[in-house]
């Protein structure tokens, strides 16, 4: 007699061993060390770090080495780590403008105090594959500048000098903290970009692009774009002042959108936002278009029904750890489901077949 | 395993899921909002139930791991082995022996008694989200007690197809007063949500979390002239003969041969047992 499907215990053994042997793969090819992820696969181990929201290089390394280089999958080990890590307190805000930028350009003047600096970007490159790489990866000796010194002033700062752009007070309240408490709507700015700095870079990317053909265009000029080390800081109580306990590595992006003006209001650029751990270039434009269109209500700009408008859209939809996870949970069984399904269906195509003939 | 707190999440985050839970209980069938955790496993996997389950489990516990009615399907084997490593709890496929059941998609054949603990892993909590996509509007139709779309949805049902066309979570209300989905349970075992248990729904991706206290009053939605039918497939279970238990099919052949048994395999199991 054919016996319905046992030994789920015996085949999740086995499945784990397997796994673990393909991580692996051919054992003549030598193994690869987090050190190796961590300093040459850089930027799937800064994007491991900002989706999985945790700052940590050679934790994120680990995780893409664990994951096989899956890197949604990467994440959800951080993720998971993550939460089960205590919590010791807050760091104060951290001052970009104090940055050690490696990366700095804007595309809205040509010049401004601190420079335009390309840094390390894929940017001008032709894409080209590099036949030579696949024999000899060194890098030879490159020609250092000296560091620049003191803050980078922010080029948004010059705008809001001369009133050209919609001011940004300092928010009174601490803002929630979206891994500590449910999502509830509507959410406030502060809470949303919580969600799109870890949101899938996929999605983000997906939504931004669609504001830029259209669904509810605000053409967006990048004012600026900068990468480097910020100090964090922590107000210990016992000493009564801020102490540095580390550095961290972040991309920020400002974006310059259309003005606009009412009855009251002289016409102002508006602005969007992006601030992303790591080199996260592409996020972080994303975040910063994606931020300003859901600031339509705010700004009082019309609801034009677009996808990236809709905050519920966007924040339900853009983590891809939730996403994934409902996703693939249909791999699941739903026998029981779907057997009640089938007998729903047969019965109704019987009661429909009982109606024709008698029709007939 | 001693790197994790007892049943792996921390007593602050337990603290706030008990909170939950409780309001749950004192509102039965509202969905009460939580900060829901990353776990281990997926979300979409149980996570809700999951974190429901550790917010109620004792050392003292046994804990009954259920999908799809059965103990050894692969998602309650790896749930039930989470919770053998980080709470060390015994564990048990006998429905009366357990004192703590997660299940996913059924609630199984024995009665439960009072006591116990069925805790449900709820994929969309949202009786009306695919009526409604927004939660800021479903929210509101919950506070207004306006579940006229619902109505409307199951009328459309008889109009279209002469019969009300969900098999499954198919939604109640509770109490007279809030519309519930019971999970993707098979309306079959709708009749067993009114029971002598504590009844615990917990939703992780969606952060939602409502319960159903012992004896609470739950009606599963329809017509006077179209009253709810629990159904089954038509056959007795070929293992153990039982004609009042869910039955699964078993596809036996590829000329479409067909077989019925248990989906409750500790039911089935027993039966088996008792007649040999």
């Amino acid at each position: 007699m054919y016996v319905a499907v046992k030994g789920g215990e015996r085949a999740i053994d086995n499945a784990h061993a397997w796994l673990a042997e393909e991580r692996r793969g051919d054992l003549a090819v030598p193994e690869l060390t987090v050190a190796q992820i961590r300093e040459q696969m850089a930027l799937a181990v800064n994007r491991v770090m900002a989706e999985g929201s945790l700052y940590d290089p050679d934790l994120a390394a680990l995780a893409i080495k664990q994951a096989r280089g899956d890197l949604i999958e990467a994440i959800f080990l951080i993720r998971a780590y993550r939460t089960t890590l205590p919590r010791f307190g807050a760091s104060l805000p951290v001052d970009t403008g104090a940055m050690a930028c490696d990366r700095r350009v804007s595309a809205t003047f040509k010049d401004a105090p601190g420079g335009q600096v390309l840094g390390p970007t894929f940017d001008y490159t032709h894409r080209l594959l590099d036949f030579k790489l696949a024999a000899d990866g060194e890098a030879g000796q490159v020609a250092e500048a000296a560091p620049l010194h003191g803050p980078t002033p922010h080029i948004m700062g010059f705008l809001d000098r001369e009133n050209l752009i919609q001011p940004e007070p300092a928010g009174e309240t601490t803002p929630p903290d979206l891994t500590r408490e449910p999502l509830e709507l509507p959410a406030s700015r502060a809470l949303r970009l919580q969600a799109l700095t870890r949101a899938d870079e996929g999605f983000t990317l997906g939504m931004a692009y669609s504001t830029q053909r259209g669904y509810a265009r605000n053409h967006a000029f990048v004012a600026e774009l900068r990468i480097g080390a910020v100090a964090v800081e922590m107000e210990i109580p016992e000493l009564g002042f801020s102490i540095e306990i580390g550095e961290i590595t972040l991309t920020e992006c400002e974006t310059v959108n259309q003005f606009q003006g009412s009855k009251t209001q002289p016409p102002q650029f508006t602005r969007g936002y992006g601030l992303v751990f790591g080199m996260t270039e592409r996020k972080a434009i994303s975040m910063a278009l994606v931020d300003r269109a859901l600031r339509w209500a705010e700004l009082g700009e019309d609801n034009l029904g677009a996808p990236a408008q809709d905050e519920e859209f966007v924040l339900y939809h853009c983590d891809n750890i939730q996403a994934t996870g409902f996703l693939e949970h249909i791999k699941l069984p739903h026998y029981v489901d779907f057997q009640s399904e089938l007998e729903l269906i047969r019965k109704l195509r019987r009661d429909a077949q009982q109606m024709q003939e008698a029709a007939e | 395993m001693k790197e994790y707190n007892f049943a792996y999440l921390d007593e602050q985050t337990k603290r706030m899921i008990r909170r939950a839970i409780l309001k749950g209980l004192a509102i039965p069938g509202y969905q009460v909002p939580f900060a829901s955790r990353e776990m281990p496993m997926p979300y979409g996997w149980g996570t809700g139930g999951v974190q429901v389950s550790a917010a109620v489990l004792t050392p003292d516990d046994t804990l009954k791991v259920i999908d799809q009615g059965a103990d050894d399907t692969t998602n309650a084997v790896s749930i039930r082995r989470f919770f053998q490593r980080t709470a060390g709890v015994d564990v048990t496929e006998k429905t009366g022996e357990a004192s703590v059941i997660q299940t996913r998609h059924r609630i199984p054949e024995q009665a439960l008694r009072e006591g116990q603990i069925i805790v449900y892993q709820v994929p969309i909590p949202e009786p009306l989200r695919f009526l409604e996509p927004s939660e800021v509007e479903t929210r509101k139709m919950h506070a207004l007690e306006d579940y006229g779309l619902m109505h409307v949805k199951l009328y459309e049902d008889i109009s279209q197809h002469g019969d009300i066309a969900t098999a499954y979570a198919y939604p109640v209300k509770v109490e007279g007063r809030y519309v519930m989905d019971p999970s993707p349970i098979p309306k079959f075992d709708n009749p067993k949500l009114d029971m002598a248990a504590i009844q615990l729904f917990g939703a992780g991706r969606e952060q939602r979390i409502y319960a159903l206290p012992p004896y609470t009053k739950v009606v599963s939605l329809d017509f006077d002239d179209y009253p709810f039918q629990p159904t089954k497939a038509d056959h007795a279970c070929a293992l153990c003969g039982s004609t009042t238990s869910y039955l699964d099919e078993l596809i036996t052949d590829d000329a479409g041969g067909r077989m019925f048994i248990c989906s409750d395999t500790d039911y089935c199991a027993t039966r088996v047992e008792d007649a040999a």
